[in-house]
């Protein structure tokens, strides 16, 4: 039973002929040349969605360790909030009912929207690392800063951030290839990702284990490359004597 | 006991894993499996115009009721004092390959009849014809796929509709842009949300929609028929004996009228849950599939 059919990527999808080279010409499309640009648009979400997410991120996990108790709370109320909500629920807030509440959002492609989501999503989940970053720091190290003659914002720029960063290294790797994985909720606002590829050419061929296949391959490669460049990341930035990156 | 419940890609990758698995046991004498152990699997679908699910394992429709009244013949034909009929959910993505592997005997769901299909199945002789229409609001002025020019046409991923709109962009040069809901009622929730000016689909899926809709006068079924697609219950490939007892149920169906009133109740009445009705009368396709009896694939139908 267990016949493969490999052939199936080099169909064309109007007309299911196989093409020669496996890559459409003149306005068709193949499977295979779908499923590149299915993961075009998985990687654009996902890679969009990381930076969201560390930007945000560490600026709500930095707010959330300042002696403001005001930016402590607006850090602690995004962080909670964002965190407490199922992620495929939060995609469909912003799809669904916030533009139902404010009118213009209509107007906002749907890319843009998982974008803001999925980044929001997991920013949540960063400023908690990075907030454990940070204090995980003995106290006397920002004492020190600013006894030194530094502003708050030059203590954390100097002393604090470059060692509690290198602290989440390995967390935050995680959460960069969580993001790769999750961005797989796209499919539910009609982003043409590797998901709804799977779902619709498998449907149409017939082929449903090569293409899983395939595109779990695609996934894997993925989020394993995030994790080596994460890894290379970790091994350049390491300070012998300090914590993270240690052999 | 609750069956655990899976998502439809998990149900994917174990339908996958049981194919591989039970590859060797799958039979192709079904009358004799059914007379050796007292039992019919019967796959049937969760949410289908033809074929859905009440909740607690109850499934209903017309494909479903159909099927049973098939099930009845069977066991008179094979003489048994007791049939059990085991009801297997299945889902697009699992559905053929658990008839290839013996774990679901006789398939009556929404199933469409294709080439690509009868290379792995067979299939018993069409008892619906769908028709793929545009659903639109009513008050959008849209009539035809013509004014689709520049328009979001909303559709559902896993369907043939998404080939047929395809195609239709293609060969008929009106640009539109296509948005995928991942299910029906996600589709559909584009349409009302003015996220998509129209929603492309089986007449009988949009019709279901709109019925049960907050405000079933808000939309309409409007254009040409997009498609036409032959639906039938699938069954093994080369099995000549299990599709004969099938399709001579089937045909004595039509012959009395039985299945006409089975249409009448499952289209024309309130249904459960809800009570509404679909409203969908017999189109002329579906009445000629029933003058005469064939199992021909879609592709025919579209040669015509």
């Amino acid at each position: 039973m267990a016949t493969w059919d490999w052939q199936v990527f080099c169909k064309n999808t109007i007309d299911g002929d196989v093409v020669p080279r496996c890559f459409g010409s003149g306005g068709d499309i193949t499977y295979l040349d779908w499923m590149l640009s299915a993961w075009g648009w998985t990687l654009s979400v996902a890679l969009l969605a990381l930076v969201v997410a560390l930007l945000v991120g560490s600026l709500m996990g930095i707010l959330r360790t300042t002696p403001s108790r005001l930016l402590v709370g607006i850090g602690n109320v995004w962080t909670e909030l964002f965190r407490n909500i199922p992620l495929l629920v939060q995609i469909f807030l912003w799809y669904h009912v916030l533009p139902a509440l404010v009118p213009p959002l209509k107007g906002v492609p749907s890319f843009v929207l998982v974008v803001l989501g999925l980044g929001f999503f997991t920013s949540a989940r960063i400023a908690e690392q990075v907030r454990a970053g940070i204090e995980s720091l003995p106290r006397g190290q920002r004492y020190a800063g600013l006894a030194m003659g530094l502003t708050l914002a030059q203590t954390y720029r100097y002393v604090l951030l470059p060692r509690a960063f290198r602290i989440v290294i390995p967390p935050l790797t995680s959460e960069s290839m969580n993001i790769i994985k999750n961005s797989s909720v796209a499919f539910a606002v009609s982003i043409a990702e590797l998901t709804q590829f799977a779902m619709q050419a498998q449907e149409e061929t017939s082929r449903g284990i090569e293409i899983y296949l395939a595109v779990t391959g695609l996934y894997f490669v993925s989020a394993f490359t995030i994790n080596r460049i994460a890894h290379f990341i970790e091994q350049r930035v390491q300070v012998p004597g300090m914590l993270g990156g240690g052999k | 006991m609750s069956l655990p419940k899976f998502s439809p890609a998990a149900r994917a990758v174990l339908a996958t894993v049981a194919l591989t698995a039970l590859a060797g046991v799958a039979q192709a004498d079904t009358l004799k499996k059914i007379k050796d152990s007292g039992s019919i699997s019967l796959g049937v679908r969760e949410s289908s115009g033809l074929s859905y699910t009440l909740g607690n394992g109850k499934y209903v429709g017309f494909h479903t009721e159909m099927a049973e009244r098939v099930i009845a013949d069977l066991q008179k034909q094979l003489g048994l004092a007791k049939l059990e009929v085991k009801y297997q959910p299945v889902t697009s993505q699992n559905r053929i390959p658990l008839v290839q592997n013996g774990t679901v005997d006789l398939e009556c769901g929404s199933t469409t009849n294709n080439a690509t299909r009868q290379k792995d199945v067979s299939f018993a002789m069409t008892t619906y014809v769908e028709e793929v229409r545009i659903a639109v609001k009513a008050n959008s002025g849209i009539t035809g796929i013509a004014q689709l020019n520049g328009k979001s046409v909303a559709t559902t991923t896993g369907t043939t509709s998404v080939q047929t709109l395809r195609k239709h962009e293609k060969a008929t040069g009106v640009d539109f842009k296509e948005v995928f809901g991942k299910d029906h009622a996600d589709s559909f929730l584009l349409l009302e949300s003015g996220r998509a000016d129209a929603f492309v689909m089986d007449g009988s899926i949009l019709a279901a929609n709109i019925a049960k809709s907050k405000a079933p006068a808000d939309f309409k079924i409007v254009g040409e028929v997009l498609s036409v697609e032959p639906i039938a219950c699938m069954l093994r490939k080369d099995d000549a004996a299990f599709k004969k007892a099938v399709d001579t149920s089937i045909q004595g169906m039509v012959k009395s009228g039985e299945l006409a009133k089975l249409y009448d109740k499952w289209f024309m009445q309130p249904i459960p849950p809800a009570n509404a009705k679909i409203g969908l009368p017999l189109s002329d396709a579906t009445k000629a599939a029933w003058a005469n009896p064939n199992d021909r694939p879609m592709e025919d139908y579209a040669k015509k």
